[in-house]
């Protein structure tokens, strides 16, 4: 038989690209190889990251604030296994979840590894090596991305190790070496560090969160230094010796200079991530990649070959799930001959540390680079009365507003909860709300966003609790 | 990367809201021509827009079926506000599509903010302390919002407009209610916005200038002896009749040279003397006065004139002038003698300073070398501006006129 639509992958890109064409009167398969739907997002990425970061959070919280509440309990001990399997089945609730979505809207799932063979035809091999052909008008590559590799370190899976791995290491490490300052670094490093392990964090630039507000930068590396987690910035690692008990890996400066050694039991490579096309056929079906590897695209997602989309990490742009989902949608709309559109001005980004970082928009280090005049209000968590009730004041908002027009033009927030609390300034940005806008908007009391609303008065200069 | 662009997949055309000219702002939605889901052709007329100035037609934009209307009769929208939407179907080109299967229509979420939809808080705000009304003001935001910058821009752009955008609601007079009798035998009918403009701008020029008029009379044999005997032979060459009013705006540009004064105007404390002469011609429609102006009239033949007016007579009356042809006249010529009158004071056209006034053509008994002998004649009226022009300046241009259209040998010849 033939489709209208295959998606070569199913994580949040791929299986939301072939709902919304399903919905939208589309026959669609959907091609997986990894046995499970959902992807990296929901199999060894943002899901399981979150349900151990919620675990250990507690696992925290029950050794340290519950005391001060007037809480008795005996020190917490932490049943890894346990966490583990609370862990997976976060995971294979929401892998059971999609396969539902799928099965509802009469997508058909074939599992095995896709290769395009002729524009309209998809090669699929099955685990047991019985190929098949599939026909199809129209072909969405959604194979996302993999664990970008660092040089000179090899990842053996056991002692250096990826996200992959590091989401269900089988026992807690007594000095964990993260290499990379990012989101992944910084989250698996959270999760570790409250479970027990010394981390260390060695990166590259001068800076954590690369990309983020400089400010937010600042503050979070100070917030979590106080957590006990040790930065090495400005540092790159250049070798990781595995041949004793304990692994030797070896530190230089960034700008060259003499090398020291650091022992660790295990090493998690966290600088990144690249697109994943192997094995997709790419080169002989004719399509296009950056100097990336980048699958390139137009404005409406197709790739040089006529009737061969791209959506996700395997195209441009900020390597997030929600983006994808959202390029994923719009794809579908686009083949079905609808009106799709991503706003890429608008794409919230959060990092799930404690306290939690959250940005949308643009930063203020953009905005001057850009020559662009702009009012910053800021307001602190340590003057919201929610956080101080919850004793959980560390954290501040940032709103970033036109000099001239009073738009909003970046939302940046660190505190408990930033994740949730970015949504209002993305809605508040799609609709090129003024911060005004938001400072006239009544919030509820007590609550944690009453802080994005003061910040928004402060753009003003008339913030009233502070 | 930007997808932007995605919407034209399904949308050929957003139906906007044409720059309608200097110091016109906004119109009124006067008539759509067609229906949401009716086919349309590129250039077909869709809607009409009554502005200040103007009734324009606006035409489609591309080819397609009319898919969305934004404004509908009788409201009020800014320069560039979004009309509506013309979509993909037949009659448009087909565009190739890559690999569209189903065949479901598109429907589109509303591209342009209702009267329901709410407005910001801010722009409520703003509206409430200044008066400008947002929803006369092009949205940027999403689905054509009015954002706090649009309204900010807009307070600026009002400042520094000569004519304030909010300005006829102020001088709205509301009237002592009639008896109850004679109530219910009484029509009320709103003002359409060319009305109110030709009110405001009459007033105004009433209000502002140092009005007065001066009378002359013509004698029309010369002009219409020269058209008895021409007017077969100028029509065959032109391909448009031989009128008087060629003869008028060329004895008029004469006259304003020697004159300068009357075709100037003032400008705070500077007078701007204009050494060119665009001169307006007062043409009445069923709707009310316009005045297209006949650009460099001194660089025209007379019958390149002649076949301007026609021109702008049949298309004023269709309602098919462009606003720009009504605009940066230096004087303007009214002629009230089609309707019969004899004699009358026109109002200025401002900021112009002289409008001259034709009338009707009629024989009378005058005094010519001491006997009496019935002559075509015409009382001229020149209305002028005191603060400029001088009575001396006034009368001689009036003088000049007459003297160059009884003896139109003057014209030729620059006496």
């Amino acid at each position: 038989m033939s489709y209208d639509l295959i998606v070569i992958g199913t994580g949040p890109g791929g299986y939301v690209c072939a709902i919304r064409a399903a919905q939208l009167g589309l026959k669609v398969a959907v091609v997986e190889k990894r046995g499970a739907h959902g992807g990296t997002c929901l199999n060894v990425g943002c899901i399981p990251s979150k349900a151990l970061l919620h675990a250990s959070e507690m696992f925290e919280e029950a050794g340290h604030s519950f005391a001060k509440m007037g809480i008795g309990v005996s020190t917490p001990k932490l049943d890894l296994p346990t966490m583990l399997k609370f862990k997976d089945e976060a995971v294979d609730g929401n892998v059971k979840g999609v396969d539902y979505l799928l099965k509802k809207n009469k997508i058909d799932s074939v599992f095995g590894v896709g290769r395009i063979t002729a524009p309209g035809k998809v090669e699929v091999t099955s685990a047991d090596g019985k190929t098949q052909t599939l026909e199809t008008k129209s072909i969405v590559i959604a194979t996302g991305s993999a664990v970008a590799p660092l040089k000179g370190i090899e990842i053996d899976g056991k002692r250096v190790v990826t996200s992959d791995q590091a989401i269900a290491l089988p026992q807690v490490p007594g000095h964990l070496l993260v290499v990379g300052a990012g989101v992944i670094g910084l989250e698996l490093g959270s999760v570790w560090r409250r479970l027990g392990a010394k981390v260390t964090v060695v990166e590259f630039l001068d800076r954590i969160l690369p990309g983020l507000d400089s400010e937010v930068g600042r503050q979070s590396q100070r917030l979590l230094e106080k957590q006990g987690l040790v930065f090495k910035l400005g540092s790159k690692v250049t070798g990781v010796d595995s041949a004793g008990k304990t692994l030797k890996a070896k530190i230089e400066p960034a700008k060259g200079g003499a090398a020291e050694t650091i022992e660790a039991d295990v090493v998690l490579v966290a600088i990144g991530r690249v697109p994943f096309t192997e094995g997709l056929g790419l080169e002989a079906a004719g399509v296009t990649k950056d100097n990336r590897g980048r699958v390139t695209v137009d404005a409406h997602y197709a790739t040089s070959v006529p009737g061969i989309y791209a959506i996700g990490d395997v195209i441009a742009g900020p390597m997030l799930a929600h983006k994808a989902e959202d390029e994923g949608m719009a794809a579908a709309e686009l083949i079905a001959g609808h009106a799709g559109h991503v706003n890429y001005d608008v794409i919230p980004n959060v990092v799930y540390t404690f306290p939690e970082i959250a940005s949308v928009g643009k930063t203020e280090d953009e905005l001057k680079e850009a020559g662009i005049a702009y009012n910053a209000g800021k307001f602190p968590f340590t003057a919201n009365g929610r956080a101080k009730a919850n004793q959980q004041t560390d954290g501040f908002v940032k709103i970033l507003a036109d000099a001239k027009t009073d738009r909003v033009l970046g939302v940046h927030i660190v505190g408990s909860d930033a994740g949730n609390m970015i949504a209002e300034a993305a809605v508040a940005m799609e609709f090129g709300a003024s911060s005004e806008d938001i400072a006239r908007t009544c919030h509820a009391h007590p609550t944690l966003p009453e802080a994005v609303k003061e910040a928004a008065l402060a753009v003003a200069k008339r913030a009233i609790h502070m | 990367m930007t997808v932007s662009e995605n919407d034209k997949a399904i949308v050929m055309a957003e139906i906007r809201v044409p720059t309608l000219g200097e110091s016109v702002t906004e119109a009124t939605i006067g008539k759509w021509f067609k229906k949401p889901g009716e086919a349309v052709a590129v250039d077909e007329p869709l809607v009409e827009l009554e502005t200040d100035k103007v009734t324009i037609e606006v035409p489609a934009p591309a080819a397609g079926v009319l898919s969305e209307i934004a404004a509908k009769d009788g409201e009020t929208v800014g320069v560039g506000a979004l009309l509506g939407q013309i979509k993909e179907g037949a009659g448009a080109p087909a565009k190739p599509a890559a690999v569209a299967t189903a065949a479901t229509p598109v429907k589109l979420a509303a591209p342009a903010p209702t009267a329901d939809t709410p407005v910001a808080p801010s722009v409520r705000r703003i509206a409430t302390e200044t008066g400008v009304d947002p929803g006369a003001v092009a949205g940027s935001g999403k689905d054509g919002r009015v954002t706090k910058g649009d309204m900010m821009a807009a307070i600026e752009r009002a400042a520094s407009a000569p004519t304030p955008v909010a300005a006829p609601a102020a001088a709205v007079a509301v009237r002592a209610p009639s008896p109850a009798d004679d109530a219910s035998r009484e029509e009320r009918v709103k003002m359409s916005r060319l009305r109110q403009t030709i009110a405001r701008r009459l007033k105004d020029a009433q209000n502002t200038a140092a009005m007065l008029t001066t009378f002359n009379e013509v004698d029309m044999s010369a002009v219409m002896a020269m058209r008895n005997q021409y007017k077969d032979l100028f029509e065959k060459k032109h391909g448009n009749k031989l009128g008087f009013m060629g003869f008028f705006v060329k004895a008029c540009v004469q006259a304003l040279k020697d004159i300068p004064a009357v075709n100037a105007e003032i400008d705070g404390t500077d007078l701007i003397y204009k050494n060119y002469y665009h001169v307006g011609i007062a043409v009445g429609t069923e709707k009310g006065l316009v005045v297209p102006v006949v650009r460099d009239a001194d660089h025209l033949s007379l019958s390149q004139i002649e076949k301007a007016i026609s021109d702008f007579g049949r298309r004023a009356r269709d309602g098919a002038l462009k606003i720009d042809e009504m605009q940066g006249g230096t004087f303007t010529i009214t002629n009230g003698g089609v309707y019969g009158s004899l004699m009358s004071t026109p109002i200025l056209n401002a900021p112009q300073s002289g409008i001259l006034g034709m009338h009707k053509i009629q024989e009378r008994p005058v005094a010519i070398g001491g006997k009496i002998e019935i002559r075509p004649m015409m009382y001229l009226a020149l209305s002028y501006d005191h603060r400029i022009v001088d009575g001396r300046e006034a009368v001689t241009f009036l003088v000049r006129v007459k003297e160059l259209l009884e003896d139109p040998a003057r014209i030729v010849l620059d006496l």
